[in-house]
């Protein structure tokens, strides 16, 4: 769904120099291509979480949205009998998705669309590239889609010569900054006004210091308008596609994909394959989970249904996209994280994503649902991810349709280890730790020599820039005694 | 009735009067309650960090330790979730005396409040206290009511057993069970991030009027209690076991020579 605000808004510090490793490009502008192979999530972060006064700025403005969410929540009484509906709902969805995707196709034909699937990313982009092509068209004006921002479709489609305008608030501030978004709800949530306002004023002519809102949305207003005027093709994603009556439900809050559909003649509507729900009485589950979910809302502005073209001169064009939703499927572990409506509140309510930015995550969807699907894409570039998590289990109960996300993230952990894909600083104090652990006497004997080592030897060995539990923190006070010692000494 | 005490190992190294309290605690109830030595670890650093293969000996060396009790009792909230909940993947399905550990194994609030069914205990604590609910007592035992979840009246077992002390009174953070950022490993793997986190846990504590910060899971409180002292922040944390039996408010100097 659609329900960016440009405020309030904050960015990584854009600072330039002082961390100018591999670690930095996720703050890089469009920097998919230049990220290295294995991304490190803490490197990623450093510089987020060290603007201590911008960080807490960020964990405020999420934390403000899940305590709407929580009010929202509160309003029905059966929040968590809704949770298990849209849960049970989603599970078999996954389940028939093959025969609902089918049934899905016959109804959408029967009402005028044409139904196209893609593989993958790149089948994704080319079709979409044909019918533009067909239709010449050269300006494509696109409401939120997340997808095309898996699928890389804007700097595909501008290669081609064509214009790609985003035309969801949020989603414009970072395309004219050439940023990615950071957040799939909020995507300008990591950028201050002030920031917006140099923005605009650089690409849209707005006056320079102007950081009043509603002045800055209004120049946006102006400057989105000639776009959608003068679009000859629109571009939306899907919220949820209804297999029996072959209509499509887009929920936006600023109205941008209806305008983008109703002017032009071509709709594209791309969607990844788990959209799928079965019923039109289905729909009502989910409407009243997404935006209560996401922003706090009682229900988005616009929750808008599309049943083929518009007229016999339009088109609408879907796009069912595939792309490693098949293959997560196949996992018992993380079929489940297909269940994802995309609300974000995982996000909000993550303690760590709060702090350390989206852009932290290099990825099209961060936090704890991106740190669950990225690793199924690319385990090796997305490992750090799973571990950008202290296990607290916010998301889990946060979740509107119930996905077991910090379960799944400790999952992955044990994946990588069956894959063989953990690094040795992970494996080799493990390794240590359990031989400890077999060992009682050893253990034991370690124990009382570590303690006696702390309580006597030099501070500096155990509190030094090497030790990151020291770095920030005393370790604790070495009693002379462990438990089982005093235990043997006074109960026996 | 044979009861089993089960002791973390960072409790039995570092925090042994955590240890003794619970003990004491369990023996004023009337309970009769051994230490099996021999006890090391539960294996959740290592599950927790992937290797499961480094995980597995430590986990069935611990059930082969409790299988014979009753029942098992560990003032630990994390180290009980670990058995009860994420100990399948190092047994073979039906492994009998992984069921028997699994379903016998008890947080220290939960056994005292739903097994032995304790009233008012009525020691002095004339204090003023914050509750850090630790995740995974909360969102793994369901000790209370997570505040995402919108279940009704779920009663806060910790809470309740607290409130039966002696001059106790309550300051309430802003954000009722925002983790602390410990994190077993994440707290030196994404030390910034964990840090971050542990100092908003502190300012939001100590805005509330804190005196001590009390939770069922003390790896949560070393860690704060780490940032405390190295901040010099005037704020005390305890196990809730200590201050159910009434300890004395840890003194506000720096432990660690220098």
């Amino acid at each position: 769904m659609s329900a960016s605000s440009p405020l309030p808004v904050i960015s990584p510090p854009r600072s330039t120099g002082a961390h100018a490793g591999p670690s930095r490009s996720a703050a890089a502008p469009l920097a998919h291509a230049a990220q290295p192979v294995v991304h490190d999530h803490p490197a990623m972060a450093r510089d987020f979480v060290a603007n201590v006064q911008r960080m807490h700025w960020h964990d405020g403005a999420l934390w403000f949205v899940r305590n709407k969410r929580d009010a929202q929540a509160s309003s029905i009484p059966e929040w968590e009998y809704l949770r298990q509906v849209a849960s049970q709902i989603k599970t078999s969805a996954i389940a028939r998705s093959a025969e609902l995707l089918e049934q899905f196709e016959q109804n959408a034909q029967r009402l005028g669309a044409v139904v196209h699937w893609a593989s993958d990313a790149q089948e994704h982009n080319r079709i979409v590239y044909e019918i533009l092509r067909r239709h010449d068209v050269h300006r494509l004006v696109k409401s939120k889609s997340m997808l095309t921002e898996e699928c890389h479709l804007n700097g595909f489609l501008e290669e081609r010569g064509i214009e790609v305008v985003d035309t969801d608030l949020g989603e414009r501030i970072v395309q004219l900054r050439r940023e990615t978004p950071s957040h799939i709800v909020l995507p300008a949530i990591h950028l201050k006004k002030e920031e917006v306002g140099e923005t605009f004023h650089e690409h849209l002519g707005t006056d320079e210091g102007a950081s009043d809102p509603q002045y800055l949305t209004e120049a946006a207003r102006q400057h989105l308008r000639g776009k959608f005027l003068r679009a000859e093709a629109g571009l939306t994603g899907v919220n949820f596609a209804i297999a029996e009556t072959g209509g499509i439900v887009i929920c936006t809050n600023e109205g941008n994909a209806d305008l983008g559909t109703a002017l032009p003649p071509v709709h594209i509507a791309s969607m990844g394959l788990e959209k799928i729900i079965p019923k039109l009485e289905d729909l009502g589950v989910f409407t009243r989970l997404l935006a209560r979910s996401a922003t706090g809302q009682p229900i988005t502005t616009y929750t808008s249904h599309f049943h083929g073209p518009r007229d016999a001169a339009s088109e609408l064009h879907i796009i069912i996209v595939d792309n490693g939703r098949t293959e997560l499927r196949q996992s018992e572990t993380f079929r489940a994280a297909l269940g994802c409506i995309r609300c974000g509140a995982c996000m909000n309510t993550c303690p760590v994503f709060r702090r350390s930015g989206g852009h932290s995550y290099g990825a099209t969807v961060p936090g704890p649902i991106g740190s669950v699907l990225n690793p199924s894409s690319d385990s090796v570039r997305h490992k750090s991810l799973p571990y950008a998590c202290s296990l607290c289990g916010s998301c889990t109960d946060v979740c509107p349709v119930k996905i077991p996300l910090h379960h799944q993230l400790l999952a992955w952990r044990k994946e990588f280890g069956r894959r063989g894909l953990l690094s040795i600083d992970k494996t080799l104090p493990m390794r240590a730790a359990s031989l400890l652990f077999r060992r009682p006497r050893l253990y034991r004997a370690v124990g009382r020599l570590a303690r006696a080592a702390m309580r006597s030897l030099p501070r500096a060995l155990f509190v030094n820039r090497f030790n990151l539990w020291s770095r920030d923190r005393e370790l604790p006070a070495p009693p002379e005694e462990s438990f089982s010692q005093w235990y043997s000494r006074s109960r026996k | 009735m044979s009861v089993a005490l089960f002791v973390p190992c960072y409790i039995d190294q570092f925090y042994p009067d955590v240890a003794i309290a619970t003990l004491e605690l369990l023996e004023r109830q009337g309970v009769d309650v051994v230490y099996p030595q021999g006890q090391t670890c539960c294996g959740q650093p290592m599950a927790n960090t992937g290797c499961a293969d480094q995980a597995t000996p430590v986990a069935r060396r611990l059930v082969e330790l409790f299988a014979d009790y009753d029942q098992v009792v560990c003032p630990s909230g994390s180290c009980t979730a670990m058995v009860r909940h994420h100990y399948a993947d190092y047994f073979e399905p039906g492994d009998a005396k992984y069921e028997k550990v699994r379903s016998s194994t008890y947080e220290l609030c939960e056994y005292l409040v739903d097994v032995l069914g304790v009233g008012p205990l009525g020691t002095p604590f004339p204090h003023r206290v914050s509750i850090h609910q630790s995740c995974h007592g909360l969102r793994e035992l369901r000790l209370a009511a997570s505040s995402e979840t919108r279940c009704g009246s779920v009663p806060d077992k910790m809470r309740q057993l607290l409130e039966g002390l002696e001059g106790i009174s309550w300051a309430t953070p802003q954000r009722s069970d925002e983790c602390c950022g410990f994190g077993g490993t994440f707290a030196v793997n994404e030390a910034d991030v964990s840090v971050a986190m542990g100092r908003d846990r502190i300012a939001d504590h100590l805005a509330a009027g804190s005196e001590v910060i009390v939770a069922g899971d003390m790896s949560c409180l070393m860690h704060l209690q780490g940032l405390i002292r190295r901040s010099g922040t005037p704020l005390s944390v305890m196990h809730v076991a200590q201050v159910l039996m009434g300890r004395p408010l840890p003194q506000h100097t720096t432990l660690s020579h220098s």
